[in-house]
Order: structure tokens, then sequence, then C-alpha cells
């Protein structure tokens, strides 16, 4: 359409009437896709900025103040050039001379005008409608009522049981009034749930103090003697005493000003997939519309319409609205509900339900040609979001049917948390339904804008700004992208009770002031105790090592026993000799020299270990140094089963044998295992190669693990057998062997430097977020070769055999007794 | 290693120089009727224990040495070098020797205390 009605030189005027969710969402996107476009006049009939009137329900429950919901300040309208008016209704629109003119007088001249009046209170049209303590429950001045009839009256009744019904009786309730709730239906939210799931709900209510009518018709408000209601009669004649009435029977649409100026309307503003009106200059948004027959009532909605409308206005001209699917949740804290789509079946479509009255869940699923139609969930709702998009998607089922009713962790693997439930969802999988907005959309903005708060997400990405029902999702986002470092308190645990310094903290010290002994560190760091104690001084030994490690030296007595004695302690005092087997490989020639030194010092067990080599058991800790002598002797190394260290590459036969193998992955794994060997570690680590998706060498829970495939190497990174297992997450795919070395040299190194002294990759990945670690090791080549440099600088000192060093004598005084006193 | 041999148990039997302990550590004397641990604190304290853990029997001498405490490398129970006693809220005692130092020398007896 052409502008050319506005004075060469000035802007057209974009008026707006209706200070509201759906509008100002689109003066916002507006501004977003070309800002500074329009002169923009805005008429609100409240006297506010515009809020989330969704937290209504909230600000009623007590839970938030009327400040908090504030979307946007006056000081925004200012910042953006807008004008506002507030507490003036828009009373006419002038097509012919297009203008609009609000019950003051106040005119405004318009190019385009945007219509987003919203909707209203429905009320029953019955004796004493109108009496005074009468009120809707839609906007600021509504709840404001309710909150002082509550410090007045005793008994409210809240007439209808749908959402907003629902939530008025819960904020009266916890605002201390006796409270009924009065509806036609015989199940409650009928629009939402079906029976089982209306029954448990309206249990839990009950449980909380709230009482229910079903199947009452209400005939009369009732006046009390002091001429405000007083109670409620129904149709059989009986009554209840009422200081407060809530009509929550649904909504209208404001159409009359769109009526009064000869647009078309039928329960609603019509509109077309452009949010045009049959007047092109008009457009309309929100509640008070009327598209391709439906109005909506969610805010979700809304803004998608709100999207559209100001890709328009903007003149970008392609966007179209087509209609939305919606979901509902239920604001009423301790309640989960979650319903979509058609969740009450019918012809052509079967059910999957799942109920357990007893736990308070109930869960229906609605499928049709394998695709999930409908879902109605109660209690357990954390897997509302996944449904949906399965739903939206159309996504073929079949193959989860058998599961799909456990919900999403269920695909994955004992030990997982949230976080790697959102962690699993796609980047279009959507977060947040008020906002549409997709977990990708979050992500880049955690990472690009530097990100640590829900706050900061909120205002960034307006996922969770609104309903606040996908908090708990975001906040999983977070923890998962920028790890342990999310919300505003760091947490500082300190170390240990020697002092009040975080494990990081001291880490960060002993490089900046280039501390370089214990004793240094700690009087620097002034530590509580002369000399710290069994868990600190193993934590600054290996820190300091890892710091310099070209001139550190090693603190025997600051080391576990294991690590002292480079075995493992046994219950009866004896040790454990695990020699290094290269990637679990062998021969006769290694077998025989094993063999020999079992028999010389009488090993009593031998076993074959879980890291693929020979566990020689219940050696004498004074045999240690002369069995490593002939171990040496024979080429073995030692096997670190005992260190925080790199213990050991598994590894499968790959394509040298394997019929499937894609790689050759033993060998892969020896190398893997020449460049790692040695490296002390914050807590063990483990390797594995396997030779095709087969994995037989269980890459997947490992600290680092590879799966050989066709085309490459997947690399996957923080996985752990063991207590708590958890599979690994996929660092990236390489092309070559090379690429996989300095990978996992890179990997290796970023763990070595910034994880917690006893904290395997696991929790560091889960604490630091993956993203974290890809930024470092995969998507910058510069920071992957500086800490690859860094690992095999260290390697050159590390990588001295402890064994042979000791067989020549090192530390003797470890493995023999002070005194032997000899009693006569 | 020395070896020495015990005639009458109020005696002082020498086992070792105190250089031969590492600081923050121990080492053993072995003797038939029971193992010995022989710990060097920081500051070149030192204090034998019977090298049983009050807990499970665990090695004390293969622990960790921190202020005049030795840390269980069983089971993390802390005792205490100059009591024995294990520290709240673990309950237990290791039975104590005897130690002094005398111009460098250490000598232990074996009057449990
Ligand atoms: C010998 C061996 C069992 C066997 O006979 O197969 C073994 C033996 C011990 N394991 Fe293990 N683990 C052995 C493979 C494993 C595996 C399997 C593997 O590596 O493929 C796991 C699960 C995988 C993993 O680590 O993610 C495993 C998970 C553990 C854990 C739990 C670790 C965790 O993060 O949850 C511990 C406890 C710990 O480290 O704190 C542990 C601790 C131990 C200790 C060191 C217990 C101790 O502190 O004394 C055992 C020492 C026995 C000894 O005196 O030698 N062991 N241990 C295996 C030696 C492998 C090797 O060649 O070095
Ligand atoms: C208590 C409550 C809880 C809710 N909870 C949820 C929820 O959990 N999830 C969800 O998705 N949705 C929820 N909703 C619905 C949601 O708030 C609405 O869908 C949304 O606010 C509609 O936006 P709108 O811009 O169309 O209308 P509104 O937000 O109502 O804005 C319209 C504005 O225009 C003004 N106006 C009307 N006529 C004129 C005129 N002639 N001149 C000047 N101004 C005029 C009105 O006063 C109003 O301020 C809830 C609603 C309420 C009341
Ligand atoms: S994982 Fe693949 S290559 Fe390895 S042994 Fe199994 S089948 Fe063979
Ligand atoms: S044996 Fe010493 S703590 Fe258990």
């Amino acid at each position: 359409m052409d502008m050319s009605t506005a004075p060469a030189g000035s802007k057209p005027k974009l008026v707006m009437v209706g200070n509201g969710m759906a509008g100002m969402r689109t003066l916002e996107e507006l501004l977003k896709a070309a800002s500074g476009l329009y002169d923009v006049t805005v008429f609100g009939d409240e006297p506010h900025p515009n809020y989330n009137r969704i937290m209504l329900s909230p600000v009623l429950a007590g839970e938030q103040s009327v400040e908090q919901i504030v979307l946007n300040s006056r000081d925004w309208y200012a910042e953006n050039g807008i004008t506002l008016f507030t507490g003036r209704k828009v009373v006419k629109v002038d097509r012919r001379t297009r203008c609009v003119e609000a019950d003051d007088g106040t005119r405004a001249p318009y190019d385009r005008l945007l219509l987003a009046t919203g909707s209203k209170s429905f009320v029953l049209p019955i004796p004493g409608a109108n009496l005074p303590g009468v009120v809707g429950f839609r906007d600021i001045a509504d709840v404001e009522a309710m909150i002082r009839a509550a410090s007045e009256q005793r008994h409210a009744v809240v007439i209808g049981g749908g959402l907003l019904g629902l939530e008025a009786a819960h904020g009266l309730k916890r605002r201390g009034m006796e409270v009924t709730v009065v509806h036609l239906g015989a199940t409650l939210l009928e629009r939402q749930l079906d029976e089982p799931a209306a029954r448990l709900l309206q249990r839990s209510l009950e449980a909380k103090g709230i009482r229910f009518l079903l199947q009452a018709q209400t005939a009369a408000l009732l006046p009390s003697t002091q001429g405000r209601v007083g109670a409620v009669q129904f149709r059989d004649g009986k009554t209840i005493p009422a200081g407060l009435v809530v009509m929550a029977v649904g909504i209208r649409p404001n159409t009359e000003l769109a009526e009064s100026a000869g647009l078309h309307c039928t329960r609603g503003l019509v509109v077309n997939d452009t949010m045009q009106t049959y007047d092109p200059r008009i457009y309309a948004v929100g509640e008070c519309v009327s598209h391709r027959g439906i109005a909506y009532g969610l805010v979700a909605p809304l803004f998608e319409q709100a999207k559209v409308c100001a890709n328009h206005l903007a003149e970008h001209g392609v966007a179209r609205y087509t209609g939305s699917l919606t979901s509902t949740k239920l604001k009423v804290s301790g309640i989960d509900l979650f319903s979509a789509g058609d969740f009450a079946g019918g012809e052509g479509t079967e059910s999957l339900v799942y109920s357990d009255a007893a736990a308070g869940t109930y869960k229906k699923l609605v499928i049709k040609g394998n695709r999930l139609v409908g879902a109605c969930i109660y209690g357990d709702t954390l897997d509302g979001a996944w449904y949906f998009d399965l739903l939206r998607e159309g996504t073929d089922i079949s193959q989860l049917r058998k599961t799909i009713l456990f919900g999403q962790s269920h695909l994955g693997d004992s030990g997982h948390g949230n976080a790697d439930r959102v962690a699993a969802l796609p980047d279009t999988a959507e977060i947040c339904g008020c906002n549409g907005v997709c977990k990708g959309d979050i992500v880049n903005a955690i990472r690009d804008k530097k990100l640590f708060t829900l706050e900061e997400v909120r205002a960034h990405t307006k996922a969770s700004a609104s309903c606040g029902s996908c908090t708990g999702l975001v906040e999983a986002l977070l923890a998962h992208t920028v790890g342990g470092d999310y919300s505003a308190a760091p947490s500082r645990k300190p170390l240990c009770g020697c002092t009040d310094h975080s494990h990081d903290e001291v880490r960060a010290t002993i490089l900046g002031h280039g501390l370089k002994t214990m004793p240094d560190t700690m009087r620097f760091l002034e530590w509580k105790t002369s000399d710290g104690c069994a868990k600190c001084r193993p934590a600054l030994n290996y820190y300091l090592l890892c710091a310099w490690p070209d001139e550190y030296r090693d603190d025997a007595q600051s080391r576990f026993i294991n690590e002292r004695a480079h075995g493992n302690i046994q219950k009866d005092g004896s040790f454990s000799v695990v020699p290094r087997m290269w990637g679990g490989l062998t021969n006769p020639r290694e077998l025989r020299a094993i063999a020999d030194v079992a028999e010389k010092f009488q090993v009593p067990e031998m076993k074959v270990t879980g890291g693929q080599r020979l566990d020689l058991f219940g050696v004498k800790k004074e045999d240690l140094p002369a069995m490593w002598a002939d171990l040496t002797q024979a080429g073995f190394v030692s096997g670190h089963a005992y260190g925080k260290a790199l213990r050991t590459v598994k590894t499968c036969i790959g394509n040298r044998w394997c019929r499937f193998g894609t790689q050759d992955s033993t060998g892969l794994g020896v190398r893997l295992e020449e460049m790692t060997w040695g490296s002390w570690m914050p807590h063990k680590f483990k390797l594995a190669v396997s030779g095709c998706p087969r994995n037989c060498a269980e890459s997947t829970i490992k600290d680092f693990g590879v799966v050989c495939v066709d085309s490459g190497y997947e690399l996957h990174i923080g996985g752990n057998g063991g207590i708590k297992v958890r599979i690994t997450d996929l660092l990236c795919k390489v092309e070559t062997e090379a690429e996989v070395l300095e990978h996992c040299a890179a990997f290796t190194q970023l763990y070595r430097e910034e994880a917690h002294y006893l904290e395997r990759t696991a929790p560091w990945v889960e604490r630091v977020g993956l993203a974290h670690i890809k930024a470092k090791v995969v998507d910058d080549a510069t920071t992957r070769k500086t800490l690859a440099g860094r690992f095999h600088r260290a390697q050159q000192t590390a990588q001295t055999d402890p064994w042979a060093a000791r067989a020549e004598g090192d530390e003797a005084h470890e493995f023999t007794a002070l005194a032997e006193i000899v009693c006569e | 290693m020395q070896t020495a041999t015990m005639t009458d148990a109020e005696t002082w039997i020498s086992i070792g120089r105190i250089e031969d302990i590492p600081r923050q550590g121990a080492r053993v004397v072995t003797i038939s009727t029971g193992d010995i641990a022989v710990f060097r604190t920081a500051d070149d304290e030192v204090f034998a224990l019977a090298d049983k853990c009050p807990h499970k029997g665990g090695p004390l001498s293969q622990g960790i040495v921190h202020g005049k405490r030795v840390t269980c490398p069983m089971h993390d129970w802390k005792i205490n070098l100059e009591t024995g006693l294990a520290a709240a809220p673990d309950e237990g005692c290791a039975a104590r020797y005897p130690v002094r130092v005398v111009d460098g020398m250490v000598s232990l007896s074996l009057m449990v205390e």
C-alpha cells in the first residue's frame, strides 16, 4: 500500500488502540524489524503501561507484585519515541479522515491503525450481576478489588471452573478466603482435561481447601444489608454466602469500537492471514480478533499473530498467519497440568493411558495414524513440551509407541538429570510456548550474549517471560550451556575445612601469583591449618604439578598411599600390580614374563581386569621394587591402575580382524595410550576406541571415547561407568587419526587445567557445560592447538616410569621397615 | 634397616635417625607382636602408634600425616597422633608407644601408654 498520504519528509503515522499484550508485542516486533519507520501513538484505557496480564494470577495469590509484572515501563515508550496515552479509551474511528478519537477528546490521525483491544470478562446476565463486590478477572483493577475484598469479606464464590476461575479460586484461598467454585459442567476444565484428569485436579484443589459445586446453575446474586453482594442463589433456590463474586465464565472480544467503525465482525474482528481487517489500512491482533473463525485466548498464538502483523507493518510483506495449535498449563502452584490438541479422542483415534491415582499422576496420549494428536497430562508434566513438539511436528511415533507414555527420559539412560533431557532436544524444539522461543534461540543467546541468569535470558529471548511454566527448562538449558557458572551466585564452596577459598580460586591464585610450592600457596592464601589435611594436600599437589610441570617437585607425602607406593593397597595391606598393556594388546613373550614374575614372587591371585590387562594381587609392599625390576626388564611400565591418572585405553580389534571394523581401532588405541600414559589428572581418566558403532570397547561410557565410522572418527567425552552411569556427549567428528590425537590432547589438557581435584570428566562436563568445551576444543583451532601443546609439554616430564625409578632405588624408604625388633 | 633385640621392656630401643622418617610421613617398625608406626610431623615431632587403625585395622603408617594427625588410607578415619584417639564422629583408639628423640636418634619403648 502506498503511504503517499504522509507529508513529504515526515514519517507515516501508526496508531494503536489497546495497550495490551498482543498489541505491544506487535510494536516490539516492528521495532526489531524496522525501527523508526513510523511515528507511533498508543492509546490504552487502563491507567498502566503494558503489563503481563498472565501474571495477574500470581499477583492475586500474593506471589508477585504489580510492579514486577510490568513489561514495558513508561521509560521504554519514551526511549522508543512512542507517544503513550493511558487512561484514555478510544471511542471513535473515522475511517474517512483516518483519525481516532478518545473519550477525553484526544484525537490522533493515522496512516495505519492497529486494533488490539483484547477482550473483557463475560458477565452472566442474571439479577444482581451489577452489585458492588461482583468482579471479573481481567485486569489490575479487578485484582485490586479482589485483594481489597479478601481483607474485608470471608466468603468468595467463583463462578466458572475453567483456567481463570481455578486460578482466581487459588489466589483468593491463598489470601485467606473461604472459596467455593460454582461450575455448570460435570467436571472442571472440560475444555482442557478429560474426566479422570479433571477428577485428580479437583481432588488436589479440594485438598488445598477449595470447595466445589458442580452442575450448579447460578440464578441470581442477592444483595447484603450493606447493599453489596451477599449471597449466590441457584436454580433450585438454594443460596450460599458470598461477600465477593468472581465471574470467570468466559471472555468476549472487545469489538464495539470496530463495529462502530463499520468493520466486519463475527465473534471477533475478522482478519485475513496478514492480520488485516476488511479495511486494509486497519490491522488487528489479539483476543479481539477472529481468524479463520477462531478467536484465541492464549498468548502463544497472539504472539505469532504479532510477528506476522509486524512483518507487514514493516513492509516486508512475506509472513502469513495460518492459525495455531495451542497447549495449556494451569498456573496454580503445586499443581502440574498440561493439555494440548485433541485430548478427548474420538473416531479414528486410539488412546494410550497411564494412570496412578495414588501418586496423583495421569497421562493420556491420543494417537491417530501413528501421529500424536492430543495429550492430557496431570501430575508429572515435565514431558509436556516434548509431547507438544511431537504433536506439532507430526512426528511418526510408531518407534516410540512402547515407551512414549514414560516420557522422553525413558528413551535415554538411567542417571540422567533434567539437564540431559533438554540437552537431548533438537535446536528446533520449542521451550517457551508463550513466546515461541526454540531451544536453539536460547542456547545461541546464552552463548553469544554471555547470559548467566534466568533474568537475562528472559530479557534477551523472552523465554519464560510470560507464564513462566517453562522456567525449569530454561534453567536446565542455562545449566547445560554455561554449566555451573549459571545463576547469580556462582557456587563458592571452599576446597576443604582448611581454607575459605574454592578450588577455582586456589587454581587461579597459583597461576596468577606464580606460587610454586605448597607452603607458599598455603601462606599466601592464609590456610587455617599449619600443613593442610588429607583432602587439600593431594589437591594442591596436583594443582601445582599441573600449573608448573617443569618446576614443581612432586610431594610424595601429599599423595594417597596408592600413588606414593604405585600400587593399589589391598584390605590386608598388601598391594596389587597392574602392568600397562598398550591398548589391551599382549603377546607370548609378555605373558611369559608376567607368569615368571607371578611365580617368583608367589603372587596368590591373578585376574584379567575390566581394563583389558592383568592384575597381580596380594604382593607384599617390600617385594614391589624387585618385582618392578623384573617387569621393567621385560619392557613393562606401570599401568597406573592406582592413580588419579590415565588408566587404560580399551580397544576392540577393529579392522585388523573384525568383519565390521571400519578403522584400526586397536592401533589408534595404542597410539592414544602412548600419547597420554603417565599424565596426572584431577581424577582417573579412561579412554576407549571402538572399531564401529557396535561399540565393543564401550567408548560411550569413557572419559574420552572414540567410535570409528566409515567416514572417520566420532569423539565422545564425559562418560562414566561406575557409581553413576553417564553416557558421553558427542564432542565432534573428525576425519583423521592425527585429528583424534590432537582433540584428545586438547580435551585432556582442558580437563587437567579446569576440573576440580577428584572431579571426573562426567560431573565436570555437566558443571561447565558441553558448549564451553566445544568452544575451546572444537570451534577454535588455535585454542585447541595451544591446549594440545601444553599437554605435550607436560608429558615430557610426566612420562617417566615410576616403577623403573623405584626399581633403581628411588624412595627406598617407602618400601622398607625402619627397624625390626626381635623379641627374645 | 636396624635390628634391635629387646631384652627388657622398660628400656628404650633405638630404631633409627629422625631423618630416616620422611616429614609428614611414617615408617614401620616390625615386631612379632604387631607392627608399630612411627610418625614424623611437619615440625619434627615424633609419635608412635600401633600400625592398626581402630576402625578395621588399616595400616596407619600408610596414611597422610597432617598437623598432629594421620588419615587412615582405608576409610579416612582421622587418628590423633598424641592420643591415638579417632576424631569425632568416629570412636576408637590406637595403642600409643612412648618415643623420644635424643641427638637425632629415635628410640621407642614397648610399654603401651
Ligand atoms: C581391578 C579392577 C577390577 C577388575 O578386576 O576388573 C578395578 C579395581 C578397583 N576399582 Fe575400579 N577397577 C577396575 C575397573 C573399573 C571399571 C571398568 C573400566 O574401566 O572399564 C570401572 C567403571 C568405569 C569407570 O571408571 O567409569 C571402575 C569403576 C571404579 C570406581 C567408580 C568410579 C566412578 O567414577 O564412579 C571406583 C571408585 C573410585 O574411583 O573412587 C573404582 C575403584 C577401584 C579400586 C581402586 C578400589 C580401591 O579404591 O581400592 C579397585 C582396586 C582393586 C585393586 O586393588 O587393584 N573403580 N573400575 C579394574 C581395573 C582396571 C584396570 O585395568 O586398571
Ligand atoms: C488472570 C489471567 C490469566 C491468564 N493466564 C494465561 C496463561 O497462563 N497463558 C496464556 O497464554 N494466557 C493467559 N491469559 C490470557 C492472556 O492474558 C490474554 O490472551 C492476552 O493478554 C490477550 O492480549 P490482548 O493484547 O489481545 O488483550 P489485552 O492484554 O487484554 O490488551 C487489550 C488492552 O486494550 C485495552 N482496550 C480495550 N479497548 C480499548 C479502547 N477502546 N481504547 C483503549 N484501550 C482499549 C484493554 O483495556 C487492554 O488493556 C490470562 C488472562 C488473565 C486475565
Ligand atoms: S565394535 Fe565393531 S569393530 Fe569392534 S569388535 Fe565390535 S564389531 Fe568389530
Ligand atoms: S581401617 Fe582405618 S578408616 Fe577404616
